[in-house]
């Protein structure tokens, strides 16, 4: 019985680390905009979506070329992400850019804006129905792994949402436009008198936001295996959360947060009910940001003026 | 038209030959009568035998009692045609009560006193519920074809009450039905998407497997378009159930199975009306295969249902929700006065509740209860990727 039982909490903990890599993967988006701009991008939860069905129609002219499967899933994952990076950019571009250093609400009616634009726009040019999304990951049984199932889809999930996170590290850490990110971050006037080109960096940081964001929605929408208009929303959500809870404008923060709020949720279904899932994950947001009002890893920062 | 001239002239003449005809008709009819009630001796009566159509024909909720309407006239008309029943020709009064308990109940009265020797109606179940306290007292039979409020019939205090409608809890019946009798499970998984119907039916099956002894490992809501279920998943798959019953839409429902078929939980997948759409399996492809869905029985290509259906057309009238149901409400009350030869409450009744008739809903019968036998819901199983109907 206790192997029994060590079994099925390691097997929620892997369903819990896939929820939560996805999340992680979407609140990097949300907290590297807000960290350097600090705005909530409430349009980013759409470029999931758009890339999700980028990667569907990219995955289909694929198939009907006859490719492989690991080939169609390296071309689907790469124009997702080139497309949703195209989307970042013309978003900031457009929605963003022209109300820099108006008051801080105009930016977030218009991103709420873009936000409803992207999803009418995919029910008029797509579909409003659910559509099936193909299985790009091979196919193979769960195999034991720890002593619990596990899925191949959700060790990949995994996987590559570690390789990506590790990358973005490294990109922010040791590269030059990550050096300039983090400096906008710090103080965007010493930037800008520095050599900083803030709007093209700006625009890179929309761009690797969205593209993470593409890899979250082929990942995931090849695991569920299907897609429609309004699967951005919810995740959006989630991921917003996640950001908050790890410490919004912080890296090492929204990987955190997103998987403290996966396993929060697997273990309150598991264990508890599905039907107190949200109450537990958004318990645990409110206990948190009680303790440390800025998040897990956030640093609060005193306004100058 | 031009009066003669004659006639114009004559104005006293013209008038006598206008009351001379009056007259004159007036006795051929009333020698007629007289005729007919001097057969009366030998057969039944053959003054026509009233039947009474409430509902709401005006208002908001016209389009629900107007096609029952529609259908008693045309259904009557043709029997009439053929020479009635009993030998006896048919007369509906119809009374509008606009859904509404308070005229419900002056439209019973009514009904009653303009000499109704049954009632097809009424529409809303408020409003039925109201009325029957009306014909109780009077022993008039009712056949509603659309009131599906459970209480209606379950209390059995309305003795004269019929309907040709499922009410609200047969299809959770029937899936328990189903569960218990063909799939012979004993521990079942019960999953609902926290929305009105879907949490509605899966409390509705959950109480009526309890009563036939089968547990309920689990009883569990999701949230519709969370990220995955895989956390679930692994709860079914732990609770190791014969059967999932999924109260919900499509789009759930088919995430659910998918992950669970990945996850190789072989249980039995049931579900209501909310997933028998087209797209169910389209996205669910192969993982959806087996899968029993309950769902109003296909009645579209019964030729009875054919004819009325183009009947209404000629008239340009449509079968509407519950025309076909208020077709069939005639259709067994006729039977019932043909068999007993009789327009007696109790006889009626107790040929309603044997007959077996064949109507546009296909063959039908009344229980204990009042309650149809023989439409209503169906389980189909998803076959080839098309959802077949089963005879179990």
């Amino acid at each position: 019985m206790s192997t029994d039982g060590f079994q099925y909490f390691l097997e929620l903990f892997f369903s819990g680390l896939t929820r939560g890599s996805i999340y992680a993967l979407i609140a990097l988006g949300y907290t590297m905009v807000y960290g350097i701009i600090g705005l909530i991008n409430f349009a980013h939860g759409e470029v999931y979506m758009i890339a999700a069905f980028v990667g569907l129609t990219a995955a289909g002219a694929c198939s009907i070329m006859g490719l492989g499967t690991i080939s169609i899933l390296i071309i689907a994952l790469m124009a997702a992400m080139i497309w949703a990076a195209a989307y970042g950019y013309t978003i900031e571009k457009v929605a963003y850019s022209p109300l820099r250093g108006s008051s801080r609400l105009a930016p977030l009616i218009s991103a709420i804006g873009m936000s409803i634009f992207l999803r009418e726009y995919v029910i008029l040019v797509q579909t409003a129905d659910f559509v099936s999304f193909p299985s790009l990951i091979f196919e193979i049984a769960d195999f034991k792994f720890l002593g619990g199932y596990i899925q191949p889809t959700e060790m990949l999930i995994t996987l590559v949402s570690v390789v990506v996170m590790v990358t973005l590290f490294l990109f922010m850490g040791y590269s030059k436009s990550g050096k300039a990110m983090r400096a906008i971050e710090q103080d965007q006037e010493m930037a800008r008198l520095l050599g900083v080109n803030v709007d093209k960096v700006i625009s890179l940081t929309f761009m690797t936001g969205s593209a993470l964001a593409a890899v979250g929605a082929i990942l995931i929408s090849s695991h569920i295996g299907q897609i429609n208009y309004n699967i951005g929303f919810i995740v959006g959500i989630k991921a917003f959360t996640a950001a908050v809870l790890g410490g919004i404008g912080s890296i090492p923060g929204a990987a955190l947060g997103g998987l403290i709020l996966g396993l929060t949720e697997s273990f309150a279904t598991g264990y508890v009910s599905s039907d107190y899932e949200d109450v537990f994950a958004f318990s645990l947001l409110v206990l948190i940001l009680i303790l440390r009002p800025a998040g897990l890893l956030g640093t609060s920062t005193q306004e100058k003026v | 038209m031009k009066l003669s001239p004659f006639l114009l002239k004559n104005f006293k003449f013209t008038l006598l030959l206008l009351a001379g005809l009056i007259l004159g008709l007036g006795l051929t009819s009333c020698e007629k009568k007289k005729g007919a009630s001097s057969n009366e001796a030998n057969t039944p009566a053959s003054e026509p035998i009233i039947i009474g159509v409430a509902g709401a024909h005006s208002g908001d909720l016209a389009p629900y009692g107007l096609p029952p309407k529609h259908t008693v006239a045309i259904a009557a008309a043709e029997l009439n045609k053929a020479g009635g029943v009993l030998g006896r020709q048919i007369k509906i009064i119809a009374q509008d009560d606009v859904c509404k308990p308070g005229i419900a109940t002056d439209v019973a009265s009514k009904l009653i006193s303009q000499g109704v020797i049954a009632v097809i109606g009424h529409i809303c179940s408020g409003a039925t519920n109201a009325a029957l306290s009306v014909y109780r007292g009077a022993k008039i039979p009712v056949i509603s074809p659309s009131a599906t409020s459970p209480e209606l019939t379950l209390e059995g205090q309305n003795p004269y009450f019929f309907r040709t409608i499922p009410h609200d809890a047969a299809q959770a019946i029937v899936q328990a039905d189903f569960i218990v009798k063909h799939l012979k499970a004993k521990r079942v998984v019960v999953v609902h998407d926290k929305g009105d119907y879907g949490k509605g039916l899966a409390t509705l099956v959950k109480k009526e497997l309890e009563s036939k002894g089968v547990e309920i490992l689990l009883f569990e809501g999701v949230t519709p378009g969370a990220v995955d279920y895989s956390a679930l998943i692994r709860k079914i798959a732990q609770a190791n159930p014969d059967v999932v019953a999924f109260g919900g839409y499509h789009p759930e429902g088919s995430k659910i199975v998918t992950q669970a078929r990945k996850r190789d939980i072989k249980a039995a997948f049931i579900s209501g009306d909310g997933l028998k759409d087209p797209s169910f399996i389209k996205i669910g492809g192969k993982f959806v295969e087996g899968y029993y869905v309950t769902s109003p029985a296909d009645i579209s290509t019964l030729a009875m249902t054919i004819k009325v259906n183009e009947q209404l057309k000629a008239k340009g009238q449509e079968a509407g929700n519950f025309g076909l149901q208020a077709h069939a409400a005639f259709t067994a009350l006729i039977k019932a006065i043909e068999t007993s030869k009789s327009t007696k409450p109790e006889d009626i009744k107790t040929a309603l509740m044997q007959n077996k008739v064949a109507t546009t809903l296909g063959e039908i019968s009344f229980d204990k209860n009042g309650d149809v036998v023989g439409s209503g819901f169906s389980v189909y199983q998803v076959e080839d990727s098309k959802f077949k109907q089963l005879a179990w």
